[in-house]
């Protein structure tokens, strides 16, 4: 069933827009940087310079890809809420939800494997960002160590000790994506067409999001508890030491989501009246 | 031993918000029928045939399949059926065959690909089953709908209104094929539709229903074979004709006349003495039929006004 999910997904043709977004968003940035990235980073790098002599090649490939990260970290649920929202909603837009559920199989088995299916997008679409964010970037600006600069300090990494931090980076990513696909799930099961979904998950993640980044004591007592403030628990792997009880915290968070919101929507789609 | 239903209906219900859509409507399926589901727009038959597939849930009342209680917990009874419920909708932008394949695999049990064009041929999409569904006529989507539907050899097939959308030729072929189903391959059939003239070449059994309720249930020929009928005739031109009919023993059957038609309440076997007696009177006889037909017989029992019409 899951293989027959894999395949409605990558038969429709808007499902690679998604990738064809990623790759341009990172091939923007990289030619940006390769046209104007030595006055970017003499720009970025101006007050750490006045005190510090920086040699090597610090306009290389991790660099760029950290850039790249930083760029893509709303875009990137988005896009996953584009398939995941249309999981159920699009289904029963289309009709042949009621078709499916003629089929002897059980709705929570329905649910679970659009919610793998929705992952195994999310899991592709990261690959394919690592490829083109990391591999390309690598590929066209070499290796170095990489200068994360941060509000009140900066941090060197070696590059030998970058890949990797790419990969656990990459690993929380897709984590953090699982709870956008299950939150764009749920939303799915209250819906009959995909437009509400998608657009109710864009929003969601939008909100919370400045929820989470704004340094407003007003927000300080929820931000811990909403799932947008732990999804960019991946920078935890470029700081130094890795803040690793952090990192496990946020990723518990967005376990405990990612659950909740499928349970919920199990529950909810094994009661619904399907009369689309 | 008392044969067991395919699929029973006992007492379902089902309300939306203050809307009673179906009040306690039960019925049962026998291997071999073809099963008229006959009401108006809104009657209920959809929320029933829904309620029959576990798509809505009852809110009194229950479903059995080959006498095992339907639920959500025994989906897998669904094996037992197969459904297009209103419109086939599918995947238009995969093939008939990937359609056809697809809901095959989650349909229960292994299928081979020489049942897939086993299906496709029986409903005459075979050398079509490549084009992306997109491209298909409402006619070849019904058929596709049907294909997929007893792909894997149901022992109930649901069609809710497998007619709607169709032209004539559409219509008559998928009249035609719905027959075959039954006729050569011993489906049992569900099949509810508006076109009450199909449901009356094509159903062995039957059930009305009318603002949810049940009206009546039974034999196709048993229900169509009242004690009286309306027969209608239709004389040559005659101003004597009403006067001799009403003066006669006929006029107490005479219930309407409108120009040179004229109904009378009758038993059936009673229309060779009355056709006697017309050209015994000299009445020039053009016509003589039996009114009696599924539809007259539909508006009469849901009280629709068409059906007073022409009365007295």
């Amino acid at each position: 069933m899951l293989r027959l999910e894999l395949y409605k997904i990558f038969k429709r043709p808007r499902t690679y827009i998604s990738f064809a977004i990623v790759t341009a968003i990172a091939m923007v940035i990289q030619l940006a940087m390769l046209a104007d990235g030595k006055n970017f980073i003499s720009f970025a790098l101006q007050a750490v310079t006045e005190q510090f002599d920086i040699q090597g090649n610090i306009l290389n490939g991790y660099l760029v890809a950290y850039i790249i990260l930083q760029s893509l970290l709303v875009q990137i649920p988005l896009l996953i809420a584009l398939v995941a929202g249309d999981a159920l909603a699009g289904e029963a837009g289309m009709g042949t939800l009621r078709l499916l559920l003629t089929k002897p199989q059980s709705r929570t088995k329905i649910v679970l494997v659009k919610f793998i299916a929705s992952l195994c997008y999310a899991l592709m679409l990261i690959t394919w960002l690592a490829v083109v964010a990391l591999g390309l970037s690598v590929l066209i600006f070499g290796q170095g160590d990489l200068i994360n600069l941060k509000s009140d300090s900066f941090v060197v990494l070696l590059k030998q000790d970058i890949p990797w931090r790419y990969v656990a980076a990459f690993g929380f990513a897709a984590l953090a994506m699982a709870t956008v696909a299950s939150l764009a799930l749920l939303l799915s099961s209250f819906a009959d067409n995909a437009i509400g979904p998608i657009m109710g998950t864009m929003g969601v993640i939008v909100v919370l999001m400045i929820f989470s980044t704004l340094e407003l004591p007003i927000f300080a007592v929820i931000k811990k508890y909403l799932f947008t403030t732990h999804m960019i628990g991946w920078k935890g792997f470029f700081d130094d030491p890795v803040p690793y009880a952090a990192i496990l915290r946020s990723a518990t968070v967005l376990v405990v989501y990612t659950i909740v919101f499928v349970g919920i929507t199990i529950f909810w789609f094994n009661r619904k009246d399907i009369k689309s | 031993m008392e044969q067991q239903p395919i699929i029973e209906a006992r007492n379902l219900s089902k309300s939306f918000g203050n809307f009673a859509a179906v009040q306690d409507v039960s019925f049962s399926i026998y291997q071999g029928d073809v099963y008229g589901f006959l009401g108006q727009n809104g009657a209920g038959k959809s929320t029933t045939m829904r309620m029959l597939l576990g798509l809505i849930f009852p809110d009194n009342g229950s479903v059995y399949i080959k006498g095992t209680r339907f639920n959500n917990s025994s989906r897998h009874l669904l094996k037992h059926v197969g459904a297009v419920i209103e419109r086939p909708d599918l995947y238009k932008y995969l093939s008939g065959w990937d359609n056809l394949r697809m809901f095959a695999k989650l349909s229960g049990g292994k299928i081979s690909e020489e049942r897939l064009n086993e299906v496709l041929d029986v409903v005459g999409l075979k050398g079509r089953e490549q084009d992306k569904v997109k491209g298909y006529s409402q006619g070849m989507k019904q058929r596709l709908g049907i294909a997929i539907a007893m792909v894997h050899n149901p022992d109930l097939l649901i069609l809710d209104e497998p007619t709607n959308g169709l032209d004539p030729q559409g219509i008559y072929e998928m009249r035609l094929l719905i027959q075959r189903l039954s006729k050569d391959f011993g489906k049992t059939i569900l099949i509810s539709s508006h076109l009450l003239y199909e449901i009356e070449q094509m159903a062995t059994r039957m059930i009305i229903i009318h603002k949810g309720k049940k009206v009546v249930e039974g034999d196709v020929k048993t229900l169509m074979a009242p004690a009286e009928n309306l027969m209608q005739v239709r004389l040559q031109n005659n101003t004597n004709a009403l006067a001799t009919i009403t003066d006669s023993t006929w006029g107490k059957l005479l219930t309407s006349h409108h120009g040179d038609t004229y109904t009378f309440k009758m038993p059936q076997t009673d229309m060779p003495a009355l056709n006697d007696w017309l050209v015994s009177a000299a009445l020039g006889v053009l016509e003589i039929k039996s009114t009696h037909s599924l539809e007259s017989y539909f508006l009469s029992l849901t009280n629709n006004e068409h059906a007073k019409a022409g009365a007295v």
